[in-house]
């Protein structure tokens, strides 16, 4: 069996806020194509670390990053077209951002940066993007309106839709459920689980059994420590490598 | 249980005070009057100007039509007095449009630069510049008019009076943009963090970020500002009055001086006896200004709410 392809490796990576270092050099490979699940109590970095592979991370004026982080090979601190960095990367944040936009033109906006203008081609994108959300069928007939006035649990649905309106090879998910409902949830997972022929995905998730429904992989971080990253089978099981993340999955500790 | 419960909190929680009641009541009270003045406070002023102006609709020299649309202005001429203010509105509406045109992407670009582009100690330090000049008397733009921009402008154009419509804009426009700037950037600041964020990870440019994301977002603020500007810009009496030549025409140019409506009222009031037809007339020209601003308030306010249902 030939080894799975790395799409993103990660080298001794240490983030500081100021003095305060969040991420203590942690170094980890995630392979194309897989579900990668990221768990761990709340302050532990996770989401430091999503900001850190599209370089978001470069718009807190505090943050320092060392170590390396390569996408497909390339050094993200040396790229120069950063954009295109951004379009390669989606990203959902936990709480859904709608931006104050129409529903369309939520979906519409990445490939609108690029320059796409052709009314045939943005209805494609629009439309796909939101069958893949699990979205369309709600809101096919007032695509014309405000993205913010849909509930949250759709809201959230149509930040995956524009996560993926610019055909992401990485789908980075922060904690996308804590604003939906379960039924809603457990759709966006099955959509999830079709993606992943296609893309990465990375799933910081706060619900252990998410990942462990989910991820092929998972890794648990605390305090900015990678404690154990194994096949999310040995994670949940009854004896993972420390005791530790046997406390923390079975809510013992954490 | 409950009972319990209840009992305790009865016996260990003071009653409430007649004291502390009557006090709440009486704040209030004094809260609601506070809010209602205001409708009170803009309906005497209304009241008590138009009592001022009234007796001109009785005289024989006067004639509504001519007093809005003709352009003579001779209020103390003994054989044929004329009343006619439209070269004074237009004076009005042309320094603020002038004004406008250079203040407003002035002070929008200021704005977006404070807001988004600049380092927090140079933001610091340009807001506080900022704030200075919007404390500048007007009398001392006036004054700056006058003397300073008006040398610039004769040198510059060969315009034989530096005193004309082209000062009275710039002076006008060094006057609004602080407040447009100060609005502005209040309003941009209010758009979330999460907007920028999100965008940015959709791969948008700084640019992409403001022109489809917080221009759009800060939209209703940004008009604020911008009739804040111009409610200033109508308003101002002493520097218009210094720096725009205070002749009564229709310019044409910006090289031509001009009169505006506060100006004629300001210069005019002190020398009109009081209860003659000039001084009457001159109360009528207030509610003419008064009337401009309120359409143009109206206007906003429309313009915005137009905005918010789309």
């Amino acid at each position: 069996m030939t080894p799975p392809e790395k799409t993103i490796e990660i080298e001794n990576l240490r983030l500081a806020y100021g003095v305060k270092e969040v991420i203590h050099s942690v170094t980890f490979d995630i392979y194309r194509n897989e579900i990668f699940g990221i768990i761990g109590p709340s302050q532990s970095g996770k989401t430091s670390l999503l900001r850190c592979l599209n370089r978001t991370i470069d718009f807190v004026s505090n943050a320092t990053v060392s170590g390396t982080i390569r996408v497909d090979g390339a050094d993200i601190s040396r790229i120069k077209d950063i954009y295109a960095l951004r379009r390669k990367i989606g990203m959902v944040a936990p709480l859904p951002v709608g931006l104050p936009l129409s529903i369309y033109d939520n979906v519409a906006f990445a490939p609108r940066s690029v320059g796409l203008t052709k009314k045939d081609d943005l209805d494609e994108i629009v439309e796909r993007c939101l069958k893949q959300a699990a979205l369309w069928d709600e809101v096919k007939d007032r695509l014309g309106t405000l993205g913010t006035a849909l509930s949250g649990g759709q809201q959230q649905r149509l930040t995956i839709a524009r996560a993926l309106s610019h055909q992401p090879q990485i789908l980075c998910l922060d904690e996308f459920s804590i604003a939906i409902d379960p039924v809603t949830t457990m759709r966006i997972e099955d959509v999830l689980k079709e993606l992943r022929n296609d893309i990465t995905i990375i799933l910081v998730t706060n619900l252990t059994q998410q990942a462990r429904r989910l991820a092929d992989r998972t890794m648990f971080l605390c305090n900015g420590d990678c404690i154990e990253l194994d096949s999310t089978e040995n994670i949940f099981s009854d004896n993972p490598q420390y005791a530790k993340t046997y406390e923390y999955v079975n809510g013992i500790f954490g | 249980m409950n009972d319990t419960a209840d009992s305790t909190l009865k016996n260990t929680l003071p009653q409430r005070q007649f004291l502390s009641i009557a006090m709440e009541n009486l704040l209030e009270l004094i809260i609601r009057l506070s809010g209602i003045s205001a409708i009170i406070f803009v309906l005497a002023i209304f009241f008590f100007v138009f009592r001022e102006a009234l007796p001109i609709f009785f005289s024989d020299h006067f004639d509504l039509a001519k007093f809005l649309f003709n352009t003579q202005w001779y209020p103390t001429s003994e054989v044929n007095v004329r009343y006619g203010t439209f070269a004074l509105t237009f004076g009005s509406i042309s320094v603020t449009f002038l004004a406008m045109i250079i203040a407003v992407p002035f002070g929008l670009g200021s704005a977006i630069f404070i807001s988004e582009f600049c380092g927090p100690k140079m933001k610091e330090s340009l807001k506080i510049i900022i704030e200075l000049l919007a404390a500048i008397p007007s009398v001392v733009w006036g004054f700056i008019g006058l003397t300073v921009m008006s040398r610039i402008i004769v040198s510059l154009t060969g315009a034989p009076v530096g005193v004309n419509l082209l000062n009275g804009g710039l002076i006008l426009a060094l006057m609004s943009v602080p407040i447009i700037v100060s609005i502005s950037e209040d309003a941009l600041k209010a758009v979330p963090d999460s907007y920028r964020e999100a965008a940015l990870a959709l791969g948008a440019t700084k640019w992409q970020i403001i022109y489809r994301v917080l221009l759009p977002s800060a939209k209703n603020g940004l008009l604020a500002a911008v009739l804040l500007g111009i409610g200033r810009a109508v308003g101002e009496t002493m520097a218009v009055l210094m720096a725009t030549g205070h002749a009564v025409q229709i310019p044409h140019g910006p090289l031509d001086s001009v009169r505006t409506l506060t100006a004629n009222i300001a210069a005019e009031l002190g020398e009109a006896s009081a209860g003659s037809d000039h001084y009457h007339v001159l109360f009528l020209t207030g509610i003419l200004l008064f009337i401009i601003t309120f359409a143009v308030n109206l206007t906003a306010d429309l313009v915005i709410r137009g905005i918010r249902r789309k």
